[in-house]
């Protein structure tokens, strides 16, 4: 079956988790940035949790399905569409997603998920180097995208336990560990809050605030980075690196985001705020381990509905 | 050695404190180890000037354990070393004219002539330190100091691939078309990144890099 794009939306590209072995390329780990949003919607719809679906920005496409399929929409809540649970739409129906209520990067799923060719390891579009997903680019107008399998099941009435989300918002507190050269710098990192600059995109989040100064004048090699890192160039506004961040930084590094609260960053909109608070590394590897076992709870608990919804089929 | 946390996903091994040739071999020596026997729970290595950062899977293993399996490896880097010596990659530049608009400037600073700069670019041998800050981009150490030459003072919006610039202490060539704030002296026919080919980029972590001038003709001819 075919999905085609009646309207783009403000930025949609297909995103899948990314292309982790390519670093030592340059190539960056790319992928959803809130991964959590796409694994959660992919298993809504039957999919595996890496499976591609559409990484959608602020102002969400208008699609036309030319088959009975099931959806669902993770992260972002669009106007228009329900999140957190399938929702079944009709051959030649369209769906408009219409602006983000709440959230900036909603993430639609489909049952088999799209088909792209796999580039360097990784299904995901990076826009930079034009690679991955629909000719490496954002969709247009008028694409037609591929769906692998069969629409998945009729009956899809299951939603998620909202209390395993994570704990989205316009304010948010980040859990972080230090970075290599937090203390090198001033408190103002810990002590302040930030706002999101309309500036952020794939790559990073760019806050504005109180200036965060260097204690310690030292020349500084560049070193590696990851999606998380918060690196403070020599204006003082820190940048919490997203998916498509460069592999090397050559910023200071205050902090990095723990795993379990990158999806709160990469849901943040301009003008939201966020503050950080130091925990320890065994504390993020407990909350992450708790993370993917609340996970592994409701991959179980759709394995057996969907098990039992293919069985009731006629 | 030390081991230090990235984040919560990854370790930093620091093999030294200078960029030098035994580090650098002591980084690739390290990275070909993970990568020919890796550790369960290891998703991805990245070699970059003293250090080989090896991401990881916490759920899978943790920092304790992942950190001693390194320790135990980086011991014996340097001998993993011996089984590979480092490639050397030569790389055709056709100097000046369209492709080097600022070769002037920079010979200008160094006091010498554009002929004589190519001659010290050439003369060169230098080594890739880390790939990075763009798919395929190598930071190459070697530039000879007379070289050295500071960013220009406002970046141009578009730097053509396959570019060859100095920027500070560092040369480099640029795989992709991007903004950039280097002195152009040069462009290479070679793709240095190509996502759909078997080695997407052309050079690694600790290969060895020499430049070649070549005429206009022969960038022309180049496939």
């Amino acid at each position: 079956m075919e999905v085609t794009v009646i309207r783009p939306g403000m930025l949609t590209t297909l995103q899948d988790r990314g292309r982790p072995g390519s670093r030592a390329q340059g190539v960056p780990l790319g992928g959803a940035a809130d991964p959590w949003a796409l694994r959660v919607a992919n298993l809504l719809v039957g999919n595996p949790e890496g499976a591609v679906a559409l990484e959608c920005t602020l102002i969400g496409p208008e699609l036309e399905f030319s088959a009975d399929v099931t959806v669902a929409i993770g992260g972002a809540e669009f106007a228009g569409a329900p999140r957190w649970r399938p929702m079944r739409v009709r051959a030649g129906q369209r769906l408009a997603l219409g602006a983000a209520k709440t959230g900036c990067r909603g993430y639609l799923a489909i049952a088999g998920g799209f088909d792209v060719p796999e580039v360097l390891g990784g299904r995901g579009t990076y826009l930079r180097a034009a690679l991955g997903g629909q000719d490496g680019r954002a969709l247009r107008e008028g694409d037609r995208l591929r769906v692998k399998g069969g629409g998945g099941v009729e009956a899809a009435g299951w939603s998620i336990d909202e209390r395993i989300l994570p704990a989205y918002g316009p304010e948010v507190t980040v859990r972080v560990v230090r970075g290599a050269q937090a203390d090198e710098l001033n408190s103002g990192f810990w002590d302040s809050g930030f706002k999101v600059s309309a500036k952020s995109d794939r790559m990073g989040v760019r806050l504005t605030g109180p200036a965060v100064t260097r204690t310690k004048a030292r020349e500084l090699r560049s070193s590696v980075v990851a999606p998380g890192t918060i690196q403070v160039p020599p204006d003082g506004q820190p940048i919490v690196l997203l998916a498509d961040a460069q592999t090397v930084g050559g910023y200071p590094q205050a902090a990095h985001v723990v795993t379990v609260d990158l999806p709160l960053v990469a849901q943040l909109r301009p003008g939201d705020t966020v503050r950080f608070r130091e925990i320890r590394l065994e504390e993020a590897h407990a909350l992450l381990r708790a993370q993917e076992r609340r996970l592994g709870l409701l991959r179980e608990g759709l394995a057996q509905k969907f098990s039992a919804a293919r069985t009731a089929k006629p | 050695m030390t081991l230090s946390p990235l984040g919560d996903s990854a370790i930093v091994v620091s093999l030294g404190d200078e960029v030098d040739e035994a580090t650098l071999g002591k980084v690739r020596g390290l990275t070909d180890a993970l990568r020919e026997e890796g550790v369960p729970g290891i998703v991805d290595v990245v070699p970059a000037f003293a250090q080989v950062t090896v991401f990881y899977d916490p759920v899978r293993v943790s920092y304790d354990e992942l950190g001693a399996a390194l320790r135990a490896r980086a011991e014996n880097a340097a001998g993993w070393l011996k089984r590979e010596s480092a490639r050397t990659r030569e790389i055709p530049v056709c100097y000046g004219g369209d492709f080097g608009p600022d070769i002037a400037d920079v010979a200008t600073r160094a006091g010498l002539s554009s002929a004589e700069v190519i001659a010290l670019h050439t003369g060169g041998n230098y080594r890739v330190h880390a790939i990075g800050f763009a798919p395929g981009f190598a930071y190459l150490g070697g530039l000879a100091a007379k070289l050295h030459t500071p960013r220009r003072a406002s970046p141009r919006t578009a730097v053509p691939a396959g570019t060859v610039g100095i920027g500070g202490a560092q040369t480099g060539v640029y795989p992709l078309a991007t903004p950039g704030g280097w002195n152009l002296i040069g462009r290479t026919p070679l793709r240095l990144f190509d996502a759909h080919r078997a080695e997407a980029a052309w050079l690694q972590a600790g290969d060895r890099v020499v430049f070649r001038a070549i005429s206009a003709e022969e960038f022309a001819a180049w496939k």
